[in-house]
């Protein structure tokens, strides 16, 4: 095995994920053949090549720095699922009835 | 309308001689899509009020005699943002999202009077090869409805191809256009990275993700990217470099081009009926005055895991923004914010997206993050060299777009390595940010085999010249999907 079911829980909570113990299995089982796929490229030579993270040639693009007018906040608060008062409204960030 | 019957010239004539109005135009392309959509599925949602509205307008104000798409009606895959008409990615996350602006390629389209018809289907988030990743709907092979149309942009050929309509864009992250193109007989493109701005384009794999057109022609292909392409200050990654017309080499004329078939797109993994069909193809090149010749694309193979760790990473990123806050699903029943964030995505995504999102977080987390993600982006610098090494001598690459013609549905979706391998042969193309056609080049057992050319970056143009001269020295593009008799 390449990974572990705990490993792939481990990545679920960094990707903020859950999943059921069925999900998991089935996940586990999966992410494995993937990554054993994957992992072929460990026969390839990369001794000092570089990494290519874009194909374009462009580097910074600058823009003179003027103010135009931005979107207005009802547009912007139309697929807000909970506002209140041109607020966007969330649970309590912590939850006291979770404090031991 | 019959589409099969027509291009953009032909209609444009129609409009333009007042033999047909827009509205009429329009209001029968809704009727191919009803007619036809039941048993195709290509739409997951349509635009028919605004559509006719904007018809009728059109039709007063009358259409532009010299923009060959002012009235057009047109297909648009649901990862571009659409004002004020629902885009969802095909995802639960996005379900009801209704963009508060149009992509860039929106807004250059509706410059030019272009119709918006409607959204078509895809694999979730563009995440797939066969459009069941979908969390809406199947969409048939306009072919044969047991088989795939391909995906991710399945819905937009399949429209395409069933003649619900005459063109559509889709998007390509590794072959998202070339490949359901090719299951369905007709013309893709994806064009050189930086050609067509993404902004507004639902971000799966920022430094792969190309928009596209899908057309029954190569000439209507090359109209629909002159009118997309152009370098977008909202979009700092698309080019400056000159845009030529597209369509000003369209004549046939292909003596002396150099041409290189590599080895590797025509090995075992290929399906024999596939490789018969592209050496066929190749004979109609030579027969043209091209010169073809092996060559080998060494890291060709790499392609895949290195698109699989790249695409994932960048994915996994790039979905953060799906988080229940600001738009899409937020889930009911939350205690606190971390449960928003996790059951809102868990509920939202569909499983192929968890994968992807699954493997990019790994890929990138402290412990592998050599052994996985950098060691994917200097692979990728290989694939690179591989292809600017062929193009000191060749003018384009040619081979076929995918291993075998469309699956069937069903088959390889609980298989998700399988599924990857469909993606070999076009995956490289966006790897180096070069410009990837698919076009028809024959038929095996009833279902269309495609032919994959492949230029140097920004230069379109000579795919565009080798794709037309091979269209017109044979009749594939030609052929017509029956329905099973009907139609």
């Amino acid at each position: 095995m390449a990974i572990s079911a705990s490993e792939v829980e481990h990545v679920a909570g960094l990707a903020k994920l859950a999943f059921t113990d069925e999900e998991l299995q089935k996940f586990t089982g999966q992410m494995d053949e993937i990554i054993g796929m994957v992992q072929q490229l460990s026969e390839v030579d990369t001794d000092g090549i570089p990494v290519t993270t874009h194909v374009t040639d462009a580097t910074g693009v600058m823009r003179e720095d003027v103010a135009v007018s931005g979107t207005p906040r009802e547009e912007l608060m139309r697929n807000v699922p909970q506002h209140q008062d041109g607020y966007i409204k969330v649970p309590a960030i912590i939850d006291e009835s979770e404090e031991a | 309308m019959n589409y099969f019957k027509h291009d953009f010239a032909s209609l444009h004539e129609l409009l333009v001689n007042k033999e047909l109005s827009v509205t009429d135009l329009t209001q029968q392309t809704f009727d191919n899509i009803e007619k036809r959509d039941q048993k195709i599925g290509a739409f997951l949602n349509l635009n028919k009020e605004a559509a006719l509205e904007q018809a009728a307008q059109l039709d007063q104000e009358g259409v532009a005699a010299d923009n060959l798409l002012s009235g057009i009606p047109l297909g648009i895959k649901d990862n571009i943002v659409t004002k004020n008409l629902k885009t969802t990615a095909a995802s639960k996350i996005l379900e009801n999202f209704d963009p508060i602006y149009d992509a860039t390629v929106v807004e250059k389209l509706n410059a030019l009077q272009t119709i918006t018809v409607g959204k078509t289907n895809m694999d979730e988030f563009a995440m797939g090869g066969s459009t069941e990743s979908s969390a809406f709907k199947l969409t048939k092979n306009a072919w044969d409805q047991t088989k795939v149309p391909g995906g991710s942009s399945g819905g937009s050929a399949a429209a395409v191809a069933s003649g619900e309509v005459i063109a559509a864009l889709g998007s390509d992250t590794g072959g998202s256009i070339r490949q359901p193109a090719a299951y369905n007989g007709i013309v893709g493109v994806k064009p050189t990275y930086g050609r067509v701005s993404r902004y507004g384009l639902i971000a799966f794999a920022s430094s792969l993700d190309q928009i596209g057109p899908l057309t029954r022609t190569v000439r209507d292909n090359a109209i629909l990217l002159n009118a997309i392409s152009g370098l977008d200050p909202r979009d700092s990654t698309s080019s400056s470099h000159a845009i030529p017309d597209f369509t000003a080499k369209l004549d046939g004329n292909i003596k002396g081009m150099k041409i290189a078939v590599p080895k590797e797109y025509m090995g075992e993994g290929v399906a024999s009926e596939v490789r018969e069909g592209i050496k066929n193809a190749i004979a109609v090149f030579e027969k043209l005055g091209a010169t073809v010749d092996e060559v080998s694309l060494p890291h060709s193979k790499y392609g895949v895991p290195v698109y699989y760790i790249i695409a994932s990473s960048e994915a996994s990123s790039n979905l953060q923004r799906f988080d229940g806050i600001r738009y899409g699903h937020r889930a009911a029943d939350v205690k606190n914010l971390e449960d928003v964030y996790v059951k809102s995505r868990s509920e939202g995504f569909g499983d192929e997206v968890k994968r992807r999102i699954m493997l990019g977080t790994f890929s990138l987390s402290a412990g592998t993050y050599d052994a996985f993600f950098k060691k994917a982006a200097q692979v990728r610098t290989l694939i690179c060299r591989d292809f600017a090494n062929v193009f000191n001598d060749y003018d384009l690459v040619l081979g076929p777009t995918s291993p075998t013609t469309a699956f069937g549905i069903g088959e390889d979706i609980n298989d998700p390595v399988t599924m990857y391998m469909n993606d070999i042969l076009t995956i490289p193309v966006n790897l180096a940010g070069l410009p990837g056609m698919s076009l028809p080049a024959g038929f095996a057992n009833g279902l269309p085999i495609g032919m994959q050319l492949i230029a140097n970056r920004f230069d379109e143009e000579t795919m565009y010249r080798a794709g037309y001269a091979f269209e017109q020295a044979t009749d594939f593009h030609k052929e017509v999907p029956t329905f099973g008799g009907q139609d």
